[in-house]
């Protein structure tokens, strides 16, 4: 699979996603400058984690007007996978490709830490190699991913199986105390209606190797490789 | 060359911070007095800062070379081969001033600065770590300080995606006024592709970009050279603002032009700006250059060329470019919104010419501004209450009643407790290399496309230094080096940030010439080269000065990944072995500053040939497979040690029962006393055998003394029960201190 990694001008998980699609995965992976209009020849489409444009005016807020949006945008509209992780998740919401907003952590300070998820819903070309309910011990790096939408949303969200992670104890218990920044619903990610495109907060790249002591990432990125090898996608021109 | 149009007064020349023999010096070499501008670019170059003025003839004495140096000091940063065609360009520098003046922006471009440092020799940034020093958190300026630093370094270091891995924090009431801040940052380059500052090939093209030049930081390298008063909140407007965005675009087009076949050579405008770049680079290549202000981008209309020169606006490059390679060097730029501009050209006649609108607005030969400051061999003498300090009457100080007590006390002592507050803010994960996170003895990261990994950690004993400069010197580096023998890797390089108070003062530079013997000798035993380093002098607040901070920065070398050890306990049923002998070391003890109130005493003894030793055997038992965890025994003590041994790991807190023998030494000395040269190790009862084989081989001290099991700390001296705890206590007490002493306002 040929995998595209978009590289806005300050993305800074963009290496550790090439690494791990690359290197770990064994696909291929293009670098997608910012600039860029268009995305043929891709199966798939990463937004990198980072502070794209500084994080200034609002995460994601500015990098959602990057040429290469318009592109993304048609992708997922064609039927592509598109992952959005942390800094990118940001970004999906901001242009509209996912419903609701980022708040400051309820902490108000930039929190790194491993944190576990619950897999709500593993029947998903993300997660189709999660056991439904596993719970997966995945890093987070952020200061806004506190998840928040209007209830009817969350309603929606809830009724079509969207919230695909939850903050979790290491049990599985989806408590307040498991909630690291103050999420909506305990909300660590969600999908698209259509189910092609997902936002996630926690790092799943950070932990797919076991050198560094955690595979559960893994399980993520490789039901995304295979997801694309069964996903036939629209090819939409420009 | 025009008139001076401002007269140079002796007010003038005082408010430069130049002596009259200094200015002197300046005419001489000028022929003529010096205008404005030139007499701004002199003082910046020859603040302490910058020329090192009082420090040189000492730092000339410490070991530099060694089979893997690459680059020693005098670049932007240290480098050392690792093999593989890779090497690990390093460095530590501190920010002290500003951070006290403004904390967020004086730590966040502490980092910026170091950053640049590393990557502007062609290395890719890979980790940082922070050595923090400041007064106790019982007072609401100092936790406004610490808080701001803490946000600072966070807001830069997560923006530009370089994790930071490690670090240590000190409290203690001296850094109240003066607190520290030193940033450690390693990057990883190809061995051929080693950049360095120097302005080769006469008529080559100087290129300036990164951000515009603004009016703020004018004189940041002068003000770093002088001690605080009750005014200094009023020297705000000397402490740059940082954009570690802009950095971040400054660093990912750097390595693109470093790519392609396009620069002679590169340096960032740090302190001093465009002055220190641009002489610098001139200097080490034994040419001149001529720079034309005119084009220099900038923020605002109106800035006069003192304005421009001496400017430390951040997130500026200076490059000498290929002739004919401009293009594409500014085409790069422009990818990456930078703004850029030719400026200059090298030229060969030593001379730094500064041009604005046609005129020549200064003229100076590069070599006087960069290499010929002044050099001071200041007179130096102990301070008369130095022996007060030293002389300790032991026999008045009860011996401990309490142990537990005082365990629960030393580990929620803020020196001690967790540093979870702090490093949860800083992204320690990203860039995927992140092997031991903070927490450890050391930080490790491993080098993608090798088997190899790399651990760092920074060490400074600073109350072992007021007492004794020379032993807390030495003390120091054989405490970063055990840390990383703990890691599982060899130390292969360090890099020093020399923090003392006003060299002027005898009893300073006492403190000052006595520490760096002491890294001398300590580095020459251990074979550990010097490559990088900062002094940082004139830490003093009316009249007040640090303690002697001989920051050190180590860096150590795994050669297999996977024989990366950690300091925490594995497993229950392991056996818990201690390497090292205990002596009666209470001096300068955390314990004692803790129960008994007491900065005082001699620093303990260390026996380099034993530390050694020591280094050997842990290195070869982790090698080995032998052990499960190793921990060095500092701050606190065999107790502390244990406690930590028990709690620190992530997944799991484990008990430990702990027999130590009733020898001839007090109780609280074997206890919370912090003897040299010991390590806790855990281990398989089956390795038992070995591993004390492989210590009494080296001559290293080793016994049995418990083993890992159930949920409680028992420590037994003799047949009497000093210690019993829950680990879960132990742990309450030390993860949350700091936390709920931030928390509770």
């Amino acid at each position: 699979m040929n995998i595209g990694v978009v590289v806005f001008p300050g993305s800074n998980c963009d290496h550790d996603c090439r690494h791990v699609f690359q290197d770990v995965l064994g696909q291929d992976v293009t670098m997608v400058w910012h600039k860029e209009t268009s995305l043929t020849g891709l199966d798939g489409v990463i937004l990198p984690g980072g502070f794209s444009y500084g994080d200034y005016l609002r995460t994601g807020a500015i990098a959602r007007f990057s040429p290469v949006m318009k592109a993304v945008k048609q992708f997922a509209a064609g039927g592509g996978m598109v992952l959005g992780i942390c800094n990118g998740f940001q970004i999906l919401l901001e242009a509209g490709l996912l419903p609701g907003a980022m708040l400051r952590n309820k902490s108000l300070h930039f929190i790194c830490k491993d944190i576990f998820v619950r897999v709500e819903n593993a029947a998903t070309p993300f997660t189709s190699g999660c056991k439904p309910g596993q719970v997966l011990k995945i890093p987070i790096a952020h200061a806004d991913g506190s998840y928040y939408t209007d209830p009817v949303t969350l309603a929606g969200l809830q009724a079509n199986a969207q919230a695909m992670f939850r903050y979790c104890d290491q049990d599985g218990r989806v408590t307040p105390e498991a909630n690291p920044n103050g999420s909506l619903d305990n909300i660590a990610g969600i999908r698209n209606a259509a189910g092609n495109v997902l936002g996630m907060m926690p790092h799943p790249e950070r932990c797919a190797e076991s050198v560094l002591g955690n595979e559960d990432g893994r399980l993520i990125l490789a039901s995304m490789v295979e997801g694309l090898k069964k996903t036939k996608r629209v090819e939409t021109v420009v | 060359m025009n008139t001076p149009a401002v007269m140079i007064t002796k007010d003038l020349i005082a408010q430069h911070n130049l002596t009259d023999d200094e200015y002197k010096k300046i005419v001489e070499i000028l022929g003529r007095e010096p205008n404005l501008t030139e007499l701004g670019m002199f003082s910046v170059m020859w603040s302490e800062h910058c020329s090192y003025k009082s420090s040189r003839v000492h730092l000339k004495k410490l070991p530099t070379t060694g089979p893997r140096v690459v680059q020693g000091p005098g670049e932007n940063a240290g480098v050392v081969d690792i093999g593989d065609g890779l090497c690990v360009v390093f460095k530590m520098e501190s920010h002290n001033h500003p951070s006290f003046i403004e904390p967020y922006q004086g730590a966040a471009t502490g980092v910026g600065g170091i950053l640049r440092d590393v990557f502007t020799m062609g290395a890719r940034p890979i980790a940082l770590l922070d050595s923090l020093r400041f007064g106790g958190l019982d007072t609401p300026k100092n936790r406004h300080l610490m808080k701001g630093v803490v946000a600072g370094i966070a807001g830069y270091g997560n923006c530009m995606g370089v994790p930071t891995v490690g670090g240590e924090i000190v409290f203690n009431d001296i850094y109240s006024l003066n607190p520290l801040v030193n940033v450690f940052c390693l990057g990883i380059a190809k061995k051929d592709k080693i950049f360095l500052g120097t302005a080769a090939g006469v008529g080559n093209p100087v290129i300036y970009f990164g951000s515009k030049t603004g009016r703020d930081g004018i004189h940041g390298a002068t003000m770093a050279s002088d001690s605080f008063d009750d005014e200094s909140e009023q020297k705000r407007p000397t402490v740059q603002v940082g954009d570690p965005f802009q950095e971040k675009l400054l660093l990912e087009a750097c390595l693109e032009l470093m790519a392609g076949d396009l620069l002679v050579g590169i340096q960032d405008m740090g302190a001093a700006g465009l002055t220190s770049s641009s002489c610098e680079m001139a200097s080490r290549a034994g040419n001149g250059m001529e720079l034309d202000l005119t084009h220099v981008p900038r923020r605002e209309p109106g800035m006069t060329p003192y304005e421009l020169m001496l400017s430390e606006s951040q997130e500026r490059m200076l490059m000498v470019a290929k002739a004919g390679k401009e293009d594409a060097c500014i085409a790069i730029c422009r990818k990456w919104d930078l703004d850029v501009a030719v400026v200059g050209t090298v030229t060969g006649d030593g001379i730094l010419r500064v041009k604005d609108q046609g005129k020549v607005v200064a003229e100076i030969p590069a070599k006087s501004l960069a290499d010929d400051g002044p050099r001071y061999e200041r007179p130096y003498q102990p301070p008369e209450y130095q022996d007060m300090l030293t002389n300790l009457n032991y026999d008045l100080l009860p011996d401990v009643k309490d142990a537990n007590a005082a365990l629960l006390s030393l580990l929620e002592s803020p020196t001690i407790a967790s540093k979870r507050w702090v490093y949860q803010q800083y992204d320690h994960m990203v860039r995927t290399n992140t092997m031991v996170r903070p927490g450890s003895d050391a930080a490790v990261v491993r080098i993608k496309g090798t088997n190899k990994a790399v651990a760092m950690t920074v060490d400074c004993n600073s109350r072992y230094c007021m007492l004794h400069p020379y032993e807390g010197a030495r003390i120091a580096v054989a405490e970063a080096a055990r840390n990383l023998a703990c890691s599982g890797a060899e130390p292969i390089g360090l890099t020093d940030c020399l923090n003392f108070g006003n060299p002027e003062r005898p009893e300073i530079m006492w403190q000052f010439v006595l520490a760096v013997e002491g890294i001398k000798d300590a580095c020459e035993g251990l074979a550990v080269p010097v490559v990088s380093g900062n002094v940082s002098f004139y830490n003093e607040t009316n009249g007040l000065s640090i303690y002697p901070t001989p920051m050190l920065g180590m860096v150590g070398l795994i050669e297999q990944a996977d024989q990366t050890m950690t300091q925490w306990f594995k497993q229950d049923g392991d056996e818990i072995i201690l390497l090292g002998a205990t002596r009666e070391d209470l001096g300068g003890s955390e314990y004692l500053k803790i129960i008994h109130a007491r900065e005082q005493g001699s620093p303990p003894l260390l026996n380099m040939d034993a530390e050694k030793a020591l280094h050997e055997c842990v290195l070869a038992l982790v090698r080995g497979g032998l052990v499960q965890s190793a921990h060095d025994c500092s701050d606190g003590g065999l107790t502390v040690t244990l406690a930590e041994s028990c709690f620190s790991g992530q997944d799991q807190k484990l008990g430990a029962v702990v027999r130590l023998a009733q020898g001839r030494i007090r109780k609280d000395a074997v206890l919370f006393g912090e003897s040299q040269s010991r390590v806790v190790l855990s281990a398989k009862p089956s390795h038992r055998q070995a591993i004390l084989d492989q210590a009494n081989s080296l001559g290293v001290p080793a016994e049995v003394i418990g083993s890992v099991t159930g949920a409680r700390l028992t420590i037994s001296l003799g047949d009497v029960t000093m210690v019993d705890v829950p680990v879960a206590t132990l742990h309450d007490r030390w993860a949350l201190s700091i936390e709920r002493t931030l928390n509770q306002e």
